[in-house]
C-alpha cells in the first residue's frame, strides 16, 4: 500500500483547519466539552458513526529516505452533520470515540466564518494549557543540555 | 450532501457478506438482500451494499460508465470505503456495472495469477431482474445436478464469455449478480449454457 | 489406531478462574490499575506498542495487566486486538526532522547545534538499586532552564556529513509502493523497507542479540552513533474524503542513526555507510540494535561477503518476530499423543532389533 502523498499544498484556509484539529487532537474530552458548552451547537447527526481503525505510520530511511512501514497507530474519526446544514469531520490518535465526535462538531462550526472567532475563542484555554504545557516541557529538557567546559588543551 | 452508510454498520455488513457468501457457494440460487440504503443514483442499493461490505482502501475499484459520470457516486464511495477508483479494469478488485448490457470484455478484467488465482477482478452487477427456475442453464460446484437462472439484461455473446473464462480455471473472474431485493453468485467455477 | 477424546473443558475453565486469581495476586496488596502501568512502566508499554506494532499506550498498558507483565503474553494480545480494527489508510511519512527533541545525543560530534540534550536517561546512573523507592514517596520536580536559542532546530548529524559528500544519502523516495509484510508474506531477497518493518516490530533482545554479534566480528561494521533523538513526532492522515493532510496527534519515537565503515569503489570516493532505527516510545536499546542489523543485511547490496548471522535476511527475518517463535516454540507443549507413540513404538522395535543382533553375535563369539 503506497503511503499518502501529502495532498496539494494546503491554502492559508487549510492550515489554519489543520491548526484547529491537531489543537482538538491533543486537547482532552473534557477541555473540549467545555469548550462546546460556551457555544450554542445546533444538534448534530452522525454521518458515520464515530469509528476506531488504524493508520500505518510510515518512517523515513535514513529518516528523510524512500517511506517504510513501522507500524500501525490507532486513529479515531467522526463525520458530522450540523442541523443547518454544515458538516465537521475529525480524526485522532486513540479509541475515544465520543471525543472525536465533540471534535467533528467543532470543526463544522468552525468552518463557518461567521461563528470562527467564536469557536477560537472557546478552545483558547485548551490552547493555553497546550502552549504551557510545551514551554514547561522545553525547560526540563533544556536542564540536561550539556555545557562544555575545556578542561586541559593538548597543546600545553 | 453525503448519503448516509449502514445503519448498523457491523450487523448490516455482516448480513450483506453472509448473503453474497450464499449466493456463491449455491451459484445461481438468488438470496434476498435489503440493506436499506438510498446511496447517489444510478447507484443500487444492492450494488452499494455490496461495495461498503467488500471494499476497502486496499481494493481498487472499477466504475462503469454510468457510475463514473456522477461524481456523488466516487463522493459517496471515497467516504464510506476509502476504495481507491481506478481508471483500468485490469487493476481492479471490484468493478462496479451499473448497466450490464453495457459490460466490457470479460477478458479486459483482471484474471488473477497462477499464484494468486484469488486476485482476479470480482464484477458486481446490477442487473433488473434475476428470476430462477428459467433462462441460462448453470452446473458446477454448488449446484446439485443442474439449475436455471434468467438475468436481465446482459451482454451480447455473454454466454461465450463465460464458457472463454471458465476454460482459464483457475484463473478468471467472479460475478455477483444483483438485483432489486437480491443477490446471486456466479463464480468462475460455474458452467453455463443457453439450454 | 488412536482413539479420539473430548474433555478438559470444565479444568479449562478452572484453570481461567485460577489465572484471574493468580494475576490479582495477594488481595491485601492494591490492585494495579492500567494508569499506573502506562505511567509508571513506561518502556515497558513502549517495548510492547512497538513489537506489538500497534501505538496505543492505554492498549498496550491493559494487555500487560492482562498478561502479568509477560511481554510476548502482551504483544499477543495487541495483535490479536489489533486484527478487529479496519485500516483507514496509510500516514503522511514522519518527519523526525521535525522532531520535539526530549533527548538528543551524538558520539561522533560534541559540539552541534541543538547541542547535546540528555533528557531522561539511565545513561550515566550508577545502577544502585535506590531503596528508597520502595517507599512510595513524592518526586521533587525536576530542574528547568531557558532553552538556548537554537534549541528549536535540531539539524541532522547525517546532513552535515553530507554538506561534504562524507556520508551515502538515504534511498530517494520514488513514490513507488511500500511492501508491508502484514499483508502479503515475505518472499525473500526482501528490500530494505520490508526489512526495516520487520526489525521494527522484531523481539528486542533477538535483535540486540544479533547487533552485539556484528560488533564482535560477526559482520564487520565499525560502528558510530551518529545520532540518537527522542522525542514527539506530529502524525498525519490524508482522508479520502478531506484531501487534505489532518493532524491526528503526536507520538513519541526514538531514533537512531548509525555512522558505519566507509566504503568506496574504484568509480565511486570513499563515503561513511548508515544503519537506520526507529521504535514506538523511548525504546534507544531497539533502535540502536535494529540500526546495526539494518546495516549488516546490507551486505550483499555494499559488495559485501555474506558470512555472519546477521548478515543473513532469511535467517533474520524468519526468525525475529517474537510471536512467530513463541508460536512454534510453545506449541510443543499441546498434545502430541499420537505422533509420539508412533516414535515409541520405533524405538521399542529397534531396541528389540538390536537386542536380537547382540545376543546372536554373543551366541557366535561363544561358538567360536
Amino acid at each position: 500500500m503506497t503511503p499518502n502523498p501529502a495532498g496539494p499544498e494546503p491554502g492559508p484556509g487549510i492550515a489554519a483547519r489543520q491548526a484547529v484539529m491537531a489543537l482538538c487532537a491533543d486537547a482532552s474530552r473534557g477541555e473540549l466539552e467545555a469548550a462546546l458548552a460556551r457555544l450554542d451547537v445546533p444538534p448534530a447527526e452522525d454521518l458515520r458513526p464515530p469509528q476506531t481503525g488504524l493508520v500505518m505510520a510510515t518512517g523515513r530511511i535514513g529518516g528523510d529516505g524512500r517511506p517504510f512501514n513501522l507500524g500501525e497507530v490507532s486513529v479515531t474519526r467522526a463525520a458530522i452533520r450540523l442541523a443547518d446544514g454544515p458538516t465537521g469531520f475529525a480524526y485522532h490518535l486513540g479509541r475515544d470515540r465520543s471525543k472525536a465526535r465533540l471534535a467533528a462538531i467543532l470543526d463544522a462550526l468552525w468552518q463557518d466564518p461567521a461563528q470562527r472567532d467564536r469557536v477560537e475563542a472557546a478552545l483558547a484555554e485548551a490552547a493555553g494549557r497546550a502552549e504551557a504545557d510545551r514551554r514547561q516541557a522545553a525547560r526540563r529538557t533544556a536542564a540536561t543540555r550539556v555545557e562544555f567546559l575545556t578542561v586541559a588543551r593538548g597543546e600545553d | 450532501m453525503l448519503a448516509p452508510g449502514f445503519t448498523d454498520p457491523v450487523h448490516d455488513a455482516q448480513a450483506t457478506f453472509r448473503a453474497v457468501m450464499d449466493a456463491l457457494a449455491r451459484p445461481g440460487l438468488p438470496r434476498p438482500l435489503t440493506p436499506g440504503l438510498t446511496p447517489p443514483a444510478p447507484l443500487t442499493p444492492e450494488l452499494a451494499a455490496v461495495a461498503l461490505t467488500l471494499t476497502d482502501a486496499d481494493t481498487p475499484v472499477w466504475l462503469d460508465a454510468g457510475l463514473a459520470a456522477a461524481p456523488a457516486v466516487a463522493a459517496y464511495l471515497r467516504f464510506h470505503t476509502g476504495a481507491p477508483l481506478t481508471a483500468d479494469p485490469a487493476e481492479a478488485a471490484f468493478a462496479l456495472i451499473s448497466d450490464p448490457a453495457r459490460c466490457p470484455p470479460l477478458g479486459t478484467f483482471a484474471p488473477g495469477t497462477p499464484a494468486y488465482p484469488d486476485t482476479a477482478t470480482t464484477l458486481v452487477f446490477a442487473l433488473e431482474a434475476i428470476t430462477a427456475g428459467e433462462g441460462l442453464c448453470l452446473a458446477g460446484p454448488g449446484i446439485r445436478g443442474a439449475t436455471r437462472v434468467a438475468l436481465a439484461p446482459l451482454p451480447k455473446g455473454f454466454v461465450a464469455q463465460l464458457a472463454e473464462n471458465r476454460a482459464g480455471f483457475p484463473l478468471g473472474v467472479d460475478l455477483i449478480l444483483t438485483a432489486p431485493g437480491r443477490v446471486a453468485g456466479l463464480p468462475r467455477s460455474t458452467a453455463v449454457t443457453e439450454n | 489406531m488412536y482413539v479420539a477424546v473430548k474433555g478438559g473443558e470444565a479444568a479449562i475453565d478452572n484453570a481461567h478462574r485460577l489465572l484471574a486469581e493468580a494475576r490479582r495476586g495477594d488481595p491485601a496488596v492494591p490492585d494495579l490499575s492500567v494508569a499506573q502501568i502506562r505511567e509508571q512502566m513506561a518502556l515497558l508499554v513502549d517495548r510492547v506498542m512497538t513489537e506489538g506494532s500497534l501505538y496505543d499506550p492505554d492498549l498496550a498498558a491493559l494487555a500487560l495487566k492482562q498478561a502479568r507483565g509477560d511481554v510476548v503474553e502482551a504483544v499477543f494480545l495487541v495483535r490479536a486486538y489489533r486484527t478487529t480494527l479496519p485500516r483507514f489508510g496509510a500516514s503522511v511519512p514522519l518527519e523526525t526532522g521535525a522532531m520535539t527533541v526530549a533527548r538528543r545525543v551524538s558520539a561522533t560530534f560534541k559540539d552541534l547545534p541543538g547541542g547535546q540534550v540528555l533528557g531522561p536517561t539511565f545513561d550515566y546512573t550508577h545502577r544502585l538499586i535506590d531503596f528508597t523507592l520502595a517507599a512510595e514517596g513524592e518526586t521533587a520536580p525536576a530542574a528547568e532552564a531557558e532553552p538556548h536559542a537554537d534549541a528549536a532546530t535540531c539539524p541532522r548529524v547525517t546532513d552535515l556529513l553530507a554538506q561534504d559528500g562524507l556520508i551515502e544519502a538515504s534511498p530517494p523516495d520514488e513514490g513507488a509502493p511500500v511492501g508491508d509484510l502484514t499483508r502479503e508474506p515475505v518472499d525473500y531477497p526482501a528490500d530494505r523497507a520490508l526489512r526495516l518493518q520487520a526489525l521494527a516490530r522484531g523481539d528486542e533482545g533477538f535483535v540486540l542479540g544479533l547487533g552485539y554479534s556484528t560488533q564482535r566480528g560477526y559482520g564487520r561494521t565499525h560502528p558510530f552513533v551518529g545520532e540518537i533523538r527522542v522525542g514527539e513526532v506530529a502524525v498525519a492522515f490524508v482522508p479520502e474524503e478531506l484531501g487534505f493532510a489532518v493532524p491526528l496527534g503526536r507520538v513519541r519515537l526514538t531514533e537512531c542513526q548509525m555512522v558505519n565503515q566507509f566504503k568506496g569503489s574504484g568509480a565511486a570516493p570513499p563515503q561513511f555507510t548508515r544503519g537506520y532505527g526507529l521504535s514506538f516510545g523511548q525504546s534507544e536499546r531497539k533502535a540502536m540494535a535494529m540500526a546495526l542489523v539494518d546495516r549488516a543485511l546490507r551486505a550483499e547490496e555494499l559488495g559485501e561477503p555474506v558470512t555472519s548471522p546477521a548478515q543473513d535476511q532469511e535467517f533474520v527475518l524468519a526468525h525475529c518476530d517474537s510471536l512467530q517463535a513463541t508460536g512454534f516454540v510453545e506449541h510443543l507443549k499441546l498434545p502430541h499423543y499420537v505422533d509420539f507413540q508412533a516414535e515409541l513404538e520405533l524405538v521399542r522395535r529397534l531396541r528389540t532389533e538390536f537386542e536380537h543382533r547382540s545376543e546372536s553375535v554373543a551366541m557366535q563369539e561363544a561358538a567360536e
